[in-house]
Formats: C-alpha cells, structure tokens, sequence
C-alpha cells in the first residue's frame, strides 16, 4: 500500500513559482469537493493543532471570491486571505489568486489546483505562481539560490553544523 | 498558510543567509566569537570586505556586537536562526498536517477505515 504522506513534495519548478504535490486515495471528485466545499475545507486546511477556520467561504465559478480566516485561540492569533476564481474546470482544474490580509510580499499570487487520477489515486499539483522571485522568495522567507526546499535543507545543515540546538 | 506576525524581520535573515560567506561566517562564530581580524584571515577576504558582511549579518540580528569594544568581536546571536528555521518549518508543517486531516475526510466520505497511517500523524511536532 501507498504511504500517502510520503508522497508529499515541495519544489520551486521555475523563479517564481512553487509546487506543491500529494497523492490521495480517493477519486478525483472527491479530492475537488474537499477543496472546494467550506464544510469540507474548514475540516483540514488548518495547518497544526490549535487553528480553527471561523470563516470560510467560497464562491465557486469564474470570477467569485473566496475568504478565510484562521484563529489560533491560545494565542489570540487571527488571520486571513482571500482571492478571485479564474478558472473552475470540475473536477479536474481550480485556478484562484491569493492574497493574504498582511501581505508581505508584493502583488498577488495565483493558484493552480490540477487533479489527475491515477488508478484510485488522485495525484494533486499546487502550483503558486508569485509575480516576481523576488515577491515567491519573500513569501516563502527564502532568497536562497535553490529554492524554498534546498534553503530548507541548507539550513537545517548549518544549524546542525554550528550545534545550536533550534 | 499560518505565518507568525514578526515574519517581516525575518526577511533580513534570509537576506543575510543567501550568501555562501555570511553562513561560512556564522559557522564559525558559532565556535565562538571573533574579531574582523580573525574572520579576514580563514576566508581570505580583507578586512572591509568581512566587515560589509558583518554588518548585513548585525541588521540581520544574527549576531551582535559591542560598540565600544576597540576590537568589537562578533557573537552569534541564535534566537534569530531558531526563529527563522521555525518559520521554514511551518510552511512544510501547514500542508503536511492539513493534507493528513485531509487523508482522514476522505476516508470518512468515502465510508472507509483511515488507511493512513497513523504514525505519520502521532509523531509530528505540534
């Protein structure tokens, strides 16, 4: 059986954009409703414990906005984004900017969702295209040469070498 | 994605990280701490040149320094990388837990048992 987690990737395709892939096992329709439908997407795009998703809404079709909203009760953290479909292909293709509340990079940046089924798998390609390297490396706090995973890495490498404990 | 509000500071340490020198630098400050003289010498570089990286690394809060000091050695100012890390951390942290409550409602749409596995989920940081 497929370890789905170990699926995940992250890569920087090209200066601007960054991609983000994952495999799940259920059928394509089903991956395109849980990225679409507030009752379901309020449910996982949480990132770690302790955030919940207050507001979410999303008016799906060529040319409506959607909104969220994430709060962070122990920390009386809130924080939102929104942005405007461009592109709503069910249940294959999902293309939407993106701009945070307190943007702190420049521009907007733009989505794209591509779902392929594979067997029973359906394979997820998140591509975030920024206006500039400058705006990506910015929002990902990474003006390293190769990109946001390779910074990562580097890093990590340096804060091992220097025995800092992180 | 869930950034902390201080992120802003943290694009001068990005800044101050992209280059080669500054993390060669930064490595050895962490054996301690060193005056422009004895960071010229290993790196081959004169004087001005370590002390322009200095000062991107000092704006950068990665290391301090004292003013008065005739010699003013640097010292490696950890929090800030910490902070930095921590900030990398959580764009892989956002996708990877939310994708992982993701498997769970797919499986629950779909009327089955979590196939994932569980590990994956118990053994992340919070």
């Amino acid at each position: 059986m497929l370890f789905y987690p170990e699926s995940f990737k992250l890569s920087t395709p090209t200066d601007r954009e960054i991609l983000i892939e994952r495999d799940f096992n259920a059928p394509r329709e089903l991956v395109f409703e849980a990225f679409t439908k507030p009752d379901l997407v309020r449910r996982w795009l949480l990132g770690p414990d302790g955030w919940t998703m207050p507001v979410c809404e999303i008016d799906l079709r060529v040319g409506g906005a959607y909104r969220y909203v994430w709060h962070k009760e122990s920390c009386n953290i809130t924080m939102g984004m929104g942005g405007v479909f461009r592109e709503v292909a069910r249940p294959k293709k999902l293309v939407a900017t993106e701009k945070f509340d307190d943007a702190w990079y420049p521009g907007e940046a733009v989505n794209t969702t591509v779902l392929e089924e594979s067997g029973e798998i359906t394979k997820m390609k998140l591509t975030v295209l920024y206006e500039s390297k400058e705006a990506r490396d910015t929002a990902t706090r990474s003006g390293m040469e190769h990109g946001m995973v390779a910074g990562y890495n580097r890093l990590e490498e340096l804060i091992a070498s220097m025995g800092v404990r992180v | 994605m869930v950034i902390e509000t201080r992120a802003k500071n943290l694009d001068a340490v990005f800044g101050a990280l992209a280059d080669p020198t500054r993390r060669a630098i930064l490595a050895r400050l962490a054996s301690g701490e060193a005056t422009v003289n004895e960071l010229a010498e290993p790196f081959a570089m004169t004087q001005p040149a370590v002390s322009k990286h200095l000062k991107v690394l000092e704006r950068a809060g990665l290391i301090s320094r004292d003013r008065d000091a005739q010699r003013r050695p640097s010292r490696l100012e950890p929090k800030r990388l910490a902070e930095a890390s921590a900030w990398l951390e959580q764009y892989r942290e956002f996708w990877q837990t939310s994708f992982a409550r993701l498997d769970d409602v797919l499986d629950e749409l779909q009327g089955k048992k979590s196939t994932r596995v569980k590990a994956s989920r118990s053994s992340r940081k919070e």
